[in-house]
This record gives structure tokens, sequence and C-alpha cells, in this order.
């Protein structure tokens, strides 16, 4: 899930003043025209880098932060290297599943996204040869699995959960997608947005999640789907997905731009 | 680099160096590695911890969880290898054998014993005794332990043996928490040792 150090649940006190400012900012995102929107948005990522220097004395300067940043893209390559996408996350028993499921994101459970079934198409566009919009009926006759397997957030929680969809690999394929593509970036209903390297993308244990423990994905875990990625801490499995596209150009996210770890997984 | 080769004692080497220039460095860079490591990783821990307790925020590094994560993931290459260096080096040179063998319980005990009545020397800058080899032995191990949960914590699906070593990605985080826990409990006690044996701080930073 679209997890963060700022969920109400966990933020550590001194936390809070950036917690609160960062919400303050998403509140007057939703008020604003979509361009003044964008300015804004730029701004904020700005004001949370400030923060982000004002909080520690140890990195009060522009080199430590940016010194950092460049160590982050290079540990996004030796993370790369390391991973093997033949290795798989441990499943477990039903029994094992964490009830009830943590609900977790940027903003309280109330604000989740309401998606209209009816009228919902998935976008699909960028490097690939089928550029056609998806009703939730034609996602669902594609081919189903099950798995039983461990979310972990970055905050260091994790819970075990039981997600149904198509396999992801098996839809880039159908999607007729370039595979040699760098890129999957993921928009969302919620305005989250992330993106994946494709050796994950193609990862047999990759989902695009149309189901919760042999359910409709409720709304709470990213109605109508979300990437379930057992490899990927939460925050790289988006939510209330409703844009996919391949892409060779860094599509970043919305944790990953304000410091996150971009590859951010295991 | 000074040579290893320098042996206490040793007729026309009026001024031996005990500690040669590569321990000196490792060691500077390994307590500044594990500074680093210990402040990000109380922030990370903040973000939801496993005991009832939160480190105050004000004595951790990185300002929020995200910069303590930049932090941590980039000093563990310090860490990480100075640490392989050093332990490198200590084999090349037989310094680990010679400095750290024999190492019994026995004698540990004894020298504890000792320590504790005020009857232990430091007198020889060459040897330690038997309760700084176990001392300094035990941080190795320790900081070889975090190393090896730490993977597991964060590349629980690329490391499977050592998950399962751990007892899986949950006790992971926990022996991760108490081996961080027995290196500050070092930390504190090597400090207060350096404070009663200020001669020891020394022969640390000019080896002699």
């Amino acid at each position: 899930m679209n997890s963060g150090p700022e969920s109400i649940k966990s933020a550590a006190p001194g936390a809070l003043g950036h917690l609160d400012r960062r919400e303050l900012l998403k509140d007057v995102q939703r008020l604003l025209p979509v361009p003044a929107r964008r300015r804004f948005l730029q701004r904020g990522v700005t004001l949370g880098g400030l923060a982000m220097v004002t909080g520690c004395s140890v990195s009060d300067s522009k080199t430590a932060e940016s010194l950092l940043m460049s160590v982050s893209r290079l540990n996004d390559r030796v993370q790369a290297w390391l991973f093997d996408p033949t290795r798989l996350a441990p499943t477990y028993p039903e029994s094992m599943i964490t009830r009830p499921f943590p609900f977790n994101a940027f903003y309280g459970i109330e604000r989740a996204p309401e998606v209209d079934a009816a009228s919902f198409r998935l976008q699909v566009g960028g490097r690939v040869e089928l550029k056609r919009p998806w009703t939730l009926q034609q996602l669902a006759v594609l081919p189903h699995q099950e798995q039983v397997t461990r979310h972990i957030c970055v905050e260091g929680w994790s819970a075990i959960g039981r997600w149904g969809g198509v396999p992801f690999g098996q839809f880039l394929q159908l999607v007729g997608a370039d595979l040699q593509a760098a890129y999957v970036g993921f928009k969302c209903a919620d305005s989250y947005y992330t993106s994946i390297d494709m050796p994950t993308a193609l990862h047999p244990q990759t989902l695009l999640a149309l189901t919760y423990d042999g359910r409709t994905l409720p709304r709470e875990y990213g109605f109508p789907m979300k990437l379930r990625m057992p490899t990927k801490l939460g925050y790289k499995n988006p939510k209330h997905i409703v844009e996919l596209f391949v892409t060779n150009d860094y599509p970043g996210g919305y944790w990953e731009d304000q410091g996150y770890n971009w590859f951010g997984g295991s | 680099m000074s040579s290893a080769s320098m042996k206490p004692g040793l007729p026309g080497q009026a001024v031996s160096i005990a500690q040669p220039a590569w321990v000196r460095a490792s060691h500077w860079l390994n307590a500044l590695g594990v500074i680093l490591m210990v402040l990000s990783g109380w922030r990370i821990y903040d973000a939801s911890p496993i005991f009832p307790f939160r480190f105050p925020p004000s004595i951790t590094l990185g300002g929020w969880l995200g910069g303590a994560l930049q932090w941590h993931f980039a000093a563990m290459w310090l860490l990480a290898v100075n640490g392989i260096v050093y332990l490198a080096l200590n084999l090349a040179t037989g310094r680990l054998r010679r400095r750290f063998w024999p190492l019994s319980p026995a004698a540990v005990f004894r020298d504890l014993g000792a320590a504790l009545r005020g009857q232990l020397s430091h007198d020889d800058p060459f040897h330690y005794n038997a309760v700084q080899k176990a001392a300094y032995v035990g941080a190795v191990l320790l900081l070889v332990l975090l190393v090896a949960s730490g993977l597991v914590v964060w590349k629980s699906v690329q490391f499977p043996l050592l998950r399962e070593l751990m007892g899986g990605f949950e006790s992971a985080r926990v022996v991760h928490f108490v081996a961080m826990a027995g290196i500050v409990l070092f930390f504190a006690v090597h400090v207060a040792m350096v404070a009663l044996v200020p001669k020891s701080l020394r022969l640390m930073i000019l080896g002699k």
C-alpha cells in the first residue's frame, strides 16, 4: 500500500510538524485547479526538502542532501544487479493472514477514493502495441493467480495478506509491451503515482490484483486494482490504479520524489 | 603504513608502533560508520517501534524517516567496506591470531576479576588482556550479526538462507535491534575504559 512515515498511525511526535505541513499541502492541492496544483506540488517538494534540512543539523547543507540522493541512486543500481528475477518471496498458509489487514495511505481511510466500477477504464499507454482502455469485466476474465504473502512497509511493520489477480508479466505481454523498456509507471485515483523496474514487473509474483482475500478488492485496499509485489515495499505497491504506462523516461514516484529509495524492494 | 613486523622490545626500535596505521584508520572509520548507522537506525525504528518506546527524535539522525533511510543506506557502505578491509588485513597480516589468540572463558573471568579489583595492568600496548580480547571479538561478531540481520530486513527475498537463519523477516528486525543494543553497550563501556586509561586514546590516534 501507499505507506509512508506520515501515516497517522505511527508518526513520531517530532515528525508532526512535517506531517501537518504535508497534510495541509495535500488539502490545498485538492482545492486548486490543476496548473496551480502542479506549481504548488513543486513548491511542496521543496518545502519537504527544507523540513528535512532543518530537522537535522548534520545535513545542514545542500551538498550533504544531494550526496545522499546520489548514493540512493547508486543503491538503485546495486539493487537492480542483486535482484534475481526467479527468486520467490515466501508464501504463507491462509491461517497466518493478518486480520484485520491494516489500512495505510498518506491520508485517512475516509478519504480513500471512490471509483465507479461501471464507468471505470484502465488506461494503458507508452511503449505498448495495444493502447486501448480496459473495463473491469475485461480484466476479470484474464488469467488469475492467488498469493498469500507478506506486505512489508518502509516503516518496518509487516502484515500477511491474500491477493488475487492477473500475473502482471502476462498482462504486459498481452498488451504487447516493450519488455526491454526500463520502467512501468502508474497513476492512481488518489493522485498517487509510482514506477517500477521492468524485471520486477515481470517477476512471477507480481500481480495486477483485483481481489483481496477472495472478494473484490475493497476500497480501503485499493479498488479497483493495485499492483501487488511481495518483492517491493508498500509504497511501491500502488492502489486505485487508473493508468499504467511503459517508458524509458524515469517516472519517479510520490514518496520517491521526496527521498524514499526508488528501487524500494527486496 | 606501519609494518606489523615491529615487535615489542626489538633492539634498534626505540619507538615501536603498537597499532599500525591501518588499524587506527579502520578503527575511526568504523566508529564513524557505527555512530551514523545507530543514530539513523533509531529514527527508522521510531517509525514503527518493536518495543513500547521511541528514541527521542532530537538524538536521531535524518530529520524524518526518508532522510534517516538515506543516511542508513549510505553509511552502510562505509561500515561494510571498512569492516571487510579490517578483517581481511587482520587475517593477511596474522594480527588476528597474534592479538586475539588464545582466548578462553576461564581467562576472561580471571582477568575480569582482576580488573574489578583494580589489578589489571594495561602497561603493554602490544597485548590485550582476555577481557579486551573478548570485548573486541564480541564487537566484531555483533557487527557481523548487524550486517547479516540488516541484509534480511533490507532484502528478505534475495537472502533466503540468511532469512531462515534469522527466523524470518520479523525476528530479523528483533535480532537487528538486539545486536544494535549490544554494540551501544560495548560503545558505552569502551568509552568509559578510555576515560579510565587515557593513554589508550593516544595509542589509537598515534599508534604508540
